[in-house]
């Protein structure tokens, strides 16, 4: 299987001689579902932004399709939600306005969105069942409503490789729920590679296809069906240490 | 009023700041940087006293001297090394110390600095008409041609930076976009309400928007409105311009804020 993104020995500190990731090893292939899981604190996000090149290992290498991942050149490829993401500003935006920033890398920065791109973003709000509320400002919807909006963004800009960082924080059990759904329908539909980071599986467990838990370094990888009973509640990853 | 050459040149002064002065007030306040115009503003102010010690045209100077401030206040906030509030205060404070210190050094402590200040718009000839103009039409059509793609850094900067949208020329962009609009707005209002005009008519639009485009939009219809109604109350009641503007402004955000609390917005 192609590779999407490796680590290869990988440690990563904010401070000198502080990691907060050590010799960290990871293969992840093109078309995977992979939730990252472990304790708050435990370097889940610093994975994934060596992962999409926001930051650079102290020691060992990131790669993304092959390439050094703080110098990839196809980022328009990727799709990123970041952790607590939120509306920037105080304006009203709609729905389809913040989905359309996502066709800003792959479409033209100057003048209005063209015909395709415009087509591309009606798409993507219809995927994750929005078209109803595509003028509605998003700031009137639900928590969960609004982190499909943000989905949305992502899959606007047709990516390769989804990178979503705590999805479902403040959002209730029912639309947990149905956002592991949709990101299983996603991935089946799409083939984009998903990797899904939380403190807590959720539903998303009974969709993954492997787990990654960690704590400084790797603890666990492997399918669900592999991970040891207790350890389904990834914030006592700790208890087995 | 308009019988008056100079009432004529400051309507169409004042009404071409009252549309950019928002227009790219909007991208700040969406930011959370709506001090940034004070910031610059107090940069411009030793960019005058730059002028006036130079003998140099000080809104040549000013506009000069904002650019660097807008740079400078961009640059320390995407290092990450200072935080945005400290960033501002630093080019703030720095701003307005030089600006004393280059007014007393050239003994002009004594030029009327009050058109600066607060404005001269009634001052204004058919040459500065002229510059405010094509700057102005030229800082719109910009604004105009990038919106999508300075909207949408505003709305999700991390994703964009991750799919590789360029977003530090953009932030260096509207950091300079803010400059220009310092240095044209300061004949109209002046040095200490310039920023006024750059915020409150976005802060007022998005009461009563329903959409960033509408909000967009709005923001610079009060804009023109505050700026074209302000001069027209100074003119009958003998009252400050740049002071009657800005207040205007203020009154039209109160309008707002009432019409959406009673809409639920």
């Amino acid at each position: 299987m192609p590779l999407a993104a490796r680590l290869e020995g990988v440690s990563f500190g904010y401070r000198p001689g502080q990691y907060v990731l050590e010799d960290v090893s990871l293969e992840l292939g093109e078309g995977e579902f992979v939730a990252v899981a472990g304790p708050n604190g435990g370097g889940k996000t610093t994975l994934v932004r060596l992962v999409l090149g926001l930051e650079r290992p102290s020691a060992g290498q990131a790669l993304l399709y092959g390439e050094t991942a703080h110098r990839f050149s196809r980022r328009r490829t990727l799709g990123y939600l970041a952790q607590r993401t939120a509306l920037g500003g105080d304006a009203p935006a709609t729905v389809r306005e913040v989905v359309s920033a996502g066709r800003l890398a792959a479409g033209s920065l100057v003048g209005p969105l063209r015909r395709r791109d415009r087509d591309l973003v009606a798409e993507a709000i219809e995927r994750v069942g929005l078209t109803p509320w595509a003028d509605v400002p998003v700031r009137t919807l639900s928590g969960g409503m609004q982190q499909r909006v943000f989905i949305a963004k992502a899959l606007a800009g047709e990516p390769s490789l989804l990178v979503l960082d705590e999805p479902t924080t403040g959002v209730d059990a029912e639309s947990q729920e149905s956002l592991a759904a949709l990101l299983d329908r996603l991935h089946s539909e799409l083939g984009v590679t998903i990797i899904y980071v939380s403190h807590e599986f959720g539903a998303v467990e009974h969709f993954v296809e492997r787990i990654v838990l960690v704590r400084r370094t790797i603890v666990f990888d492997g399918s669900p069906a592999e991970l040891p009973g207790m350890w389904h509640d990834p914030s006592h990853v700790h208890a087995r240490e | 009023m308009l019988e008056n050459e100079f009432m004529r040149l400051a309507f169409g002064a004042g009404a071409v700041v009252g549309v950019l002065a928002p227009a790219v007030g909007f991208f700040l306040v969406q930011r959370r940087q709506s001090l940034t115009g004070d910031g610059i503003g107090h940069v411009a102010f030793a960019g005058v006293a730059a002028g006036i010690l130079l003998d140099v045209a000080p809104v040549l100077t000013a506009l000069v001297f904002a650019i660097v401030g807008g740079m400078a206040i961009e640059l320390l906030r995407a290092r990450g090394s200072t935080a945005g509030d400290q960033a501002l205060a630093l080019v703030f404070y720095t701003g307005i110390a030089l600006g004393v210190v280059l007014i007393s050094a050239g003994g002009a402590l004594n030029v009327d600095l009050f058109q600066y200040l607060f404005g001269s718009i009634l001052t204004v000839t058919r040459s500065d008409l002229v510059l405010i103009a094509v700057l102005g039409v030229i800082g719109l059509a910009v604004v105009g041609l990038l919106y999508r793609a300075l909207a949408g850094v505003v709305l999700d900067e991390e994703g964009a930076r991750v799919a590789g949208v360029p977003i530090g020329a953009l932030n260096v962009l509207v950091a300079a976009l803010a400059a220009v609009t310092v240095a044209l707005s300061m004949r109209v209002v002046g040095i200490l309400l310039v920023a006024a005009l750059m915020v409150l008519p976005v802060t007022a639009a998005s009461r009563i928007a329903w959409s960033m485009r509408s909000t967009f939009a709005l923001s610079m219809a009060v804009g023109l409105l505050s700026a074209l109604l302000g001069l027209t109350i100074s003119y009958y009641a003998d009252l400050p311009p740049g002071g009657t503007i800005v207040l205007v402004a203020a009154g039209a955000f109160a309008a707002c804020a009432t019409v959406g609390s009673l809409r639920g917005v």
